[in-house]
């Protein structure tokens, strides 16, 4: 048994010249857990995901897989496999032969390949479009035959490089639970890069959010949305309100807000309908934006208009203080 | 409306028609109906007879002169396509800032600076009996008496078309290569694909069209050239360009022009075979 991980970062550096990308980066991803990669572009999540697959040199320290430093092997002979952003289909070859491209790298014969491929993309459920041509796919489609293609070569870690930003909005909601579904089945881990949140908190079992080349915070989602550590975090991840209070920096949840008789003074600037709720920005004296999450029937039974003043209250128990 | 419609595509595309037509299919109309006229030693006459056709294909001259241009216009292209693929691939792939390939391009294209004519016989001190060539390579040991074959010989001709045609290899190719995704590359590499698979599985399948425009043009340059070859041969070799020329200066016009239509359309089969095996309308 190895110590129980399955890939490991350890003082993971890259640099451009003089600019850092990825500074100083330990981690140890878990086994066979579904990872977000969370931050805003330039953070170094992608340059992170690029040195584990090994499109990008290390500049210092080592990524390893299975106890084994893997940071100098070429990406085919590491045990990952990429995904890449706009899916880098090969646009003269079939889907099936996209698909059996690793296996003819290897030499493997036609039928013994054609016959596999055929059972990935039975897997991704494109069985019935193998014949065509990247090119005649809707996103969608592409993506699972790149999804295929990744998984033909039994990868112990899936990297995932934004793979649902080229999607439409319901594509990309219904492609999330797809891929959540696959990674239960495979059992392997799935290190996805993202920018959206949502994405994030709806998909992984562990989220790192990275920032100015270094983790700012990592945990199971339900942990990093509760407990943000940083003001970064606590604003990036959304639904929180971060109030500098006497005493240090808090937050609280934009559903643990509402509207009383007594509490902070402060005035409506925005109400937003959204269906089972109402959304209110208020702006506080000392001009910070508060956001009230407050449940629609709720806020009907005493609706509010931009300009008026109103009173934010919340229970003390459910501040959260923020170490930085 | 629609009526409207169609008068205006029409009124669209007539200058272009008009040009291609007064310059283009106008003079190779005119050609073909001299090529039917007659000739005398003095004088040439309208007929419509195919004295100049039965002539032409009686006549082993003309299969050993047509041979050995398909013979040029083969080994040349052999030659650019050669070193064609490897430079467009060098500056496509392997030069990485934008000013860098842009720089090197142009350079590229230096020879194109002076006219073909200074080009070809810049070759001739240097390829001459007592040319650099020679003199470096007897000085250096190499050989004891002077190579009479780097001049005026099936060398040097084919020599200078590589020089003269190479950039034309180049440019649709590195056209091509430019638009490759770097992303395949990598999805290439991620796939176990050593170098040579990937150039060979995926830049050479996905550079097809470039390297077929490319194909076309060193093609019919080579084989519609007469300077090239008089000058690189010291007029001791021919091809049918050289038939054509050499008829013109006899004034044998209908004769020339028999020539220029056999030419024509064995270069049209040519074209039309090579666009058998690649679709190059998407790179247009």
């Amino acid at each position: 048994m190895r110590t129980g991980y399955d890939l490991e970062l350890v003082h993971l550096t890259k640099r451009y010249g003089d600019t850092v990308a990825v500074r100083d980066l330990n981690h140890v991803f878990v086994k066979g857990s579904y990872v977000c990669l969370l931050g805003p572009s330039g953070c170094g999540k992608s340059s992170t995901l690029r040195m584990i697959a090994g499109h990008e040199d290390v500049s210092e320290g080592a990524i390893l897989l299975d106890g084994q430093n893997v940071s100098q092997l070429p990406p085919a002979r590491r045990g990952t496999a990429m995904m890449f952003q706009n899916y880098a289909l090969f646009p003269h070859l079939s889907v099936r032969d996209n698909v059996a491209f690793s296996l003819r790298m290897k030499g493997v014969d036609k039928v013994t390949r054609h016959a596999r491929a055929n059972e990935l993309l039975e897997l991704v459920d494109m069985t019935h479009l193998a014949d065509r041509l990247p090119a005649q796919l809707s996103g969608g489609q592409q993506q699972r035959v790149a999804l295929a293609r990744a998984l033909i070569t039994d990868p112990k870690v899936l990297l995932l490089d934004e793979p649902l930003s080229a999607l439409d909005p319901f594509l990309r909601i219904r492609m999330r639970t797809e891929l959540k579904k696959l990674q239960r089945e495979l059992g392997i881990t799935f290190i996805h890069v993202t920018h959206g949140q949502d994405e994030a908190l709806a998909l992984a079992d562990e989220i790192v959010v990275m920032h100015d080349a270094v983790i700012a915070q990592a945990g199971p989602a339900r942990e990093v949305w509760a407990q943000p550590r940083t003001e970064f975090v606590a604003r990036f991840i959304g639904g929180h309100n971060v109030l500098a209070l006497p005493g240090g920096k808090v937050t609280i949840r934009a559903d643990a807000v509402s509207l009383g008789a007594e509490g902070m003074p402060a005035t409506v600037i925005a109400v937003e309908y959204q269906g089972a709720s109402v959304s209110v920005t208020a702006a506080t004296e000392s001009g910070e934006e508060v956001l009230a999450l407050l449940p629609e029937a709720q806020f009907f039974q005493s609706p509010k208009s931009p300009g008026e003043a109103v009173n934010l209250c919340w229970d003390k128990e459910r501040l959260h203080r923020l170490e930085a | 409306m629609t009526t409207n419609r169609h008068l205006l595509g029409w009124l669209q595309a007539a200058p272009l028609t008009a040009v291609l037509l007064a310059f283009l299919m106008a003079p190779i109309v005119m050609i073909v109906i001299v090529s039917f006229w007659g000739a005398t030693e003095f004088s040439i006459y309208p007929a419509f007879q195919f004295d100049n056709y039965e002539f032409l294909f009686g006549s082993a001259v003309t299969y050993q002169v047509f041979g050995a241009t398909l013979k040029y216009a083969l080994i040349t292209w052999a030659l650019t396509l050669a070193i064609g693929f490897t430079v467009a691939y060098f500056l496509a792939f392997h030069v990485r800032s934008l000013t860098m390939q842009i720089a090197l391009f142009l350079i590229c294209t230096i020879p194109f600076w002076t006219s073909n004519i200074i080009r070809m016989i810049s070759w001739i001190p240097f390829l001459g009996r007592n040319g650099i060539a020679n003199q470096t390579l007897l000085s250096w040991g190499v050989i004891d008496a002077p190579l009479e074959w780097l001049l005026y010989s099936d060398f040097s001709v084919i020599l200078a078309f590589v020089h003269l045609y190479t950039l034309f290899m180049v440019v649709p190719i590195f056209n091509t290569m430019m638009r490759i995704d770097k992303s395949l590359l990598e999805g290439a590499r991620d796939n176990g694909a050593s170098g040579l698979q990937t150039l060979v599985h995926v830049i050479l399948p996905l550079t097809k069209p470039g390297i077929m425009i490319g194909t076309i043009f060193v093609v019919t340059l080579v084989m519609g050239d007469f300077i090239t070859v008089r000058f690189m041969s010291g007029s001791q070799r021919a091809n049918v360009g050289r038939l054509i020329s050499n008829d013109i200066a006899l004034l044998q016009y209908p004769s020339a022009a028999a020539t220029a239509v056999v030419l024509l359309c064995t270069v049209l089969l040519v074209i039309a075979i090579l666009l058998r095996f690649v679709n190059i309308r998407k790179e247009l």
